[in-house]
């Protein structure tokens, strides 16, 4: 979890060298904290349409300072660029090019949020447009500087600018919660779900599964559901116990000692949560192995593993709690994937097929969800700086922590901050989808 | 009736049972209500000198607490009380269950205390903990036992002691330096602990082994029970039989004591330790004896309205218990053969026989314990002269005895055996469920030193 390098470069002389050699001078991010305001410095909101308006009429009852028309040389927390209502790539320059100065003015861990609608459908030069708002995005978050991101979110047809989850994903967005999310869109599908009563507390009284909570990921996982108010049910295999009994003490939940590529696996968790808890609203599929290994050199134990643990069990326990009649009030599904299963990575076609599989299984299973107003995503985690990858060679975890446009590894939190929105009912007409949380990655995608 | 032994029908020895027991209804009629176990948790069981060589008593039981409670979501929880004990245990060590609930995740405002029973020590916890339940006392309760042979504690002799106590009490420097004059070398020799019996000065094993030999036990009776127990032991955590049983410590996963691959050559192969110099052939080995072991095991026990309010499941009710010790010293009886006596007294106040039982849990002190134990309830005479009955007591089944393994397999660290079978029982009653339209019966039989032997009765929930 040492970043040494990101240290030395945000303090003293180590900056002023950096500074003067050209060297990638990663921010120190803002990430949540309770009590922390949803963003620092005023939002300006551009766009002309009614959908802007609307959403500018939403952002004052948050408590954000909204400004519609840029202040000169007054620093922005954020910037949020509503392009609802084009027709022709022609229509992008107005709205694109008058903010363009006020990024001068973006502060420090400032946010770009686009709302644009999906480019899947309208005239040939409306589904341009929206699809040109893809690459207009992903270049701008890769000029912004001093841990400032841009994202960007989809609306399908119907779904208005102020859809329950279009403002939850906005207030995702906007806030600490996506400290390490960046040049990334996320589709909102429909117009379920719902703001949360308390936004300190969005998974108040819903209870939550999380394998693989023993450690890294999912401890964090396990840590930040429970401080969003959920209660959970950590999971992890038997030989994992002791460090799985550290974390349900620490955020009061229950241990559930299991191997998930048990065949009754999907029943034992069910009957652990109703059982103990009551019910059961979301389930976290975190656990997963790596067992790396050039094609070439590929064994039947490698290979299986991995499925059997990364994809086959997921698909079980999945069919074990769409077949329950205690998993039907709003249910939610997040599963791990991996940029390496988006865009591939060298001695891992084993894990990057599982992976691959992840983000097959979440498209397909969204539609079975979506009968119970449930809804099921993956999160792709890019470098993340845990135990596994502090085992990297120096210079491959050096060169790997950098190549993305936050110029640093990503932490478990990032990942658990993730999860925990998409598991909320603020993300509930998000469903089918992969968010990934990778710094925008610049290798592959 | 005259007998010279225990009589299964009251201390006296008199024809009818107690009328305070007679009507029992397994324990329902005697007492206002039940005492459940919810579950258990223990930490792999390691062989001394092994994984656990650092770790203190108190280490352990409160490791083996905290999984406990992670397990059931008992954190800030105010449990009613914890006991547990320990057999070999430090001064210092004086209010160890406290302290390991003040270690734990547990409130802080859990009453605790400490108990010592030697190998019985943590089936009396049970016990004493589920009358309290039954009499309303408490709601919920922790039972326990810790036992570490690797961090021993290592005392002065004797004579160093008296020296230093005195020149405690010494107020001048030629008081002071004749004390110090009094110093023998050999006092400076430490006393190390040891597990033989102070009042015969033979171990443990030379005990057992005059015992092996009175009842004619074969070498090859015993090692077949120890190879038994190694592959029940292997094949129910091959099963995950112990995933909601045990917690890991320390890198250990399973005991460190198990030898899933051993055969009746490989323990047929291995020279006698004991009763080698009895006359007899000696043949008791170390594979049919239990070894030195270090570990923790505990107990969640409960009154069902605490557990059904909590969402806990209920495994098994704690039916009732006895104890029974033997006169040993003047070798009237074997030092390990008091459970003999106390089970035909539990089961005939239960109005139950052997064949009633569906589980025996016979504790594996060494093999020769077990089968010494089965052949006097199989002996007639041992039934009409000792226990006062018309002939024999019983036969056990065989394929119902220690079907998950014993201590012979997972070992034997004191205190904390008796924990470990509790909640294995337990566990396995819940499992069969009814039986013949009754609720499956399972019996704990645990010998002691000192001549003593604790046994309970356990019904599925």
């Amino acid at each position: 979890m040492t970043d040494i390098y990101s240290r030395l470069v945000n303090k003293g002389p180590g900056r002023d060298v950096a500074k003067k050699l050209g060297l990638p001078q990663p921010a120190v991010l803002r990430r949540y904290e309770p009590g922390q305001p949803l963003i620092n410095g005023p939002v300006l909101i551009e766009g002309s349409s009614a959908g802007a308006d609307e959403l500018a009429a939403e952002l004052l009852t948050w408590d954000v300072d909204v400004r519609r028309h840029a202040v000169p040389r007054e620093k922005l927390g954020g910037i949020v660029l509503v392009l609802d209502s084009l027709a022709s790539p022609v229509d992008l320059e107005k709205p694109v090019l008058t903010v363009a100065s006020s990024l001068r003015d973006l502060a420090p861990n400032g946010r770009v949020v686009t709302v644009s609608l999906t480019p899947d459908g309208g005239s040939p030069a409306a589904a341009a447009a929206r699809q040109g708002v893809d690459g207009l995005l992903r270049s701008l978050a890769k000029e912004l500087r001093a841990g400032a991101t841009g994202n960007g979110i989809l609306l399908a047809d119907g779904v208005g600018t102020t859809a329950p989850t279009a403002l939850g994903a906005l207030r995702f967005f906007l806030s600490g919660r996506s400290a390490y999310v960046d040049g990334q869109f996320v589709r909102v599908g429909s117009t379920s779900g719902k703001l949360p009563a308390d936004d300190e507390k969005p998974l108040a009284g819903k209870v939550a599964v999380v394998t693989g909570a023993a450690r890294g990921i999912g401890a964090a996982i396990a840590r930040t559901l429970h401080r969003d108010g959920a209660t959970v049910v950590a999971v992890d295999i038997p030989a994992a116990g002791d460090h799985l009994a550290a974390v349900a003490n620490d955020i009061r939940g229950t241990a559930l000692q299991l191997d998930i590529s048990r065949d009754d696996a999907g029943p034992r968790i069910i009957e652990h949560a109703v059982g103990r808890h009551g019910r059961l609203d979301i389930l976290v599929h975190n656990a997963g192995i790596t067992r790396d290994k050039l094609l070439v050199n590929m064994d039947h134990g490698r290979w299986s593993s991995v499925i059997g643990v990364n994809i086959a069990a997921q698909l079980r326990i999945n069919e074990a709690l769409l077949a329950s009649e205690h998993f039907r009030s709003a249910p939610r599904i997040v599963s791990l994937a991996s940029t390496s299963g988006i865009a591939g990575n060298r001695g891992q076609t084993n894990y990057a097929a599982s992976k691959g599989g992840v983000i097959g299984m979440v498209r397909a299973t969204a539609p079975l969800l979506a009968e119970h107003g449930g809804s099921i995503n993956a999160v792709a985690p890019g470098f993340i700086e845990t135990e596994m990858t502090a085992r990297m060679p120096f210079a491959t975890r050096e060169i790997a922590r950098r190549l993305n446009s936050l110029q640093q590894g990503g932490r478990p939190q990032d990942v658990a901050e993730a999860i925990a929105f998409l598991a909320s009912d603020s993300a509930g007409g998000i469903s089918g989808e992969v968010l990934r949380v990778c710094g925008q990655q610049l290798v592959g995608a | 009736m005259s007998v010279d032994g225990q009589s299964v029908t009251g201390p006296q020895g008199a024809v009818s049972p107690q009328p305070a027991f007679s009507q029992s209804g397994l324990g329902k009629a005697q007492t206002p209500r039940r005492a459940v176990v919810v579950g258990g948790n223990r930490i792999p069981f390691a062989r001394t000198g092994g994984a656990y060589t650092k770790s203190s008593n108190q280490d352990m039981l409160t490791a083996a607490l905290d999984g406990l409670i992670a397990r059931f979501g008992l954190q800030d929880e105010r449990i009613g009380e914890v006991a547990a004990g320990a057999v070999l245990k430090h001064s210092r060590d004086f209010n160890l269950t406290r302290e390991a609930v003040l270690g734990s995740a547990l409130s802080a405002e859990t009453p605790a205390y400490d108990l010592q029973q030697a190998c019985a020590t943590g089936l009396e916890t049970v016990l004493g903990l589920a009358n309290k339940i039954k009499l309303g006392q408490i709601e919920s309760a922790i039972a326990g036992g810790v036992d570490s042979a690797s961090d021993a504690p290592i005392a002065v002799s004797e004579g160093l002691r008296e020296v230093l106590l005195d020149l405690n009490r010494a107020k001048t420097l030629p008081q002071r330096l004749r004390i110090l004059a009094r110093l023998r070398p050999k006092d400076l020799a430490p006393d190390a602990p040891n597990t033989g019996e102070p009042r015969t000065g033979l171990s443990m094993g030379e005990h057992q082994a005059v015992t092996t030999g009175q009842w004619k036990i074969s070498r090859e009776a015993q090692d077949e029970v120890a190879y038994n127990s190694h592959r029940n032991l292997a094949a129910a955590y091959d099963a995950g039989f112990f995933d909601d049983l045990l917690t890991p410590y320390r890198g250990l996963t399973r005991d460190s004591n198990l030898r899933a691959d051993t055969t009746l050559e490989k323990l047929a192969s291995l020279k006698p330790v004991f009763g080698r110099n009895l006359g007899s052939e000696a043949t008791m080995t170390a594979g049919n004896s239990t070894p030195l072991t270090d570990g923790a095991s505990t107990v969640l026990l409960a009154s069902e309205e605490w557990a059904d309010q909590h969402d806990l499941p209920k495994l098994a009710a704690v039916v009732d218990g006895e104890s029974a010790a033997v006169d040993f010293v003047h070798g009237k009886d074997g030092l390990l053969m008091a459970p003999a006596f106390a089970v035909p007294r539990l089961l005939a106040r239960n109005g139950l026989t052997l064949d009633d039982i569906d589980y025996f849990e016979i504790h594996e002190a060494f093999a020769g314990t077990v089968l010494s134990t089965l052949a006097a309830w199989e002996d007639e005479e041992f039934g009409r002269t000792r226990l006062g009955l018309d002939g024999a007591f019983g036969k056990v089944d065989r394929t119902r005895l220690n079907v998950n393994g014993s201590s012979l397999a997972a070992g034997h660290p004191f205190a904390a055996t008796g924990g470990r079978i509790v909640a294995t029982l337990a566990k396995m009653l819940h499992e069969k469920g009814q039986v013949d339209g009754r609720p499956a019966l399972g019996l704990i039989s645990v010998c002691a030193a000192g001549g003593q032997g604790v046994v309970a009765l356990l019904e599925a929930q």
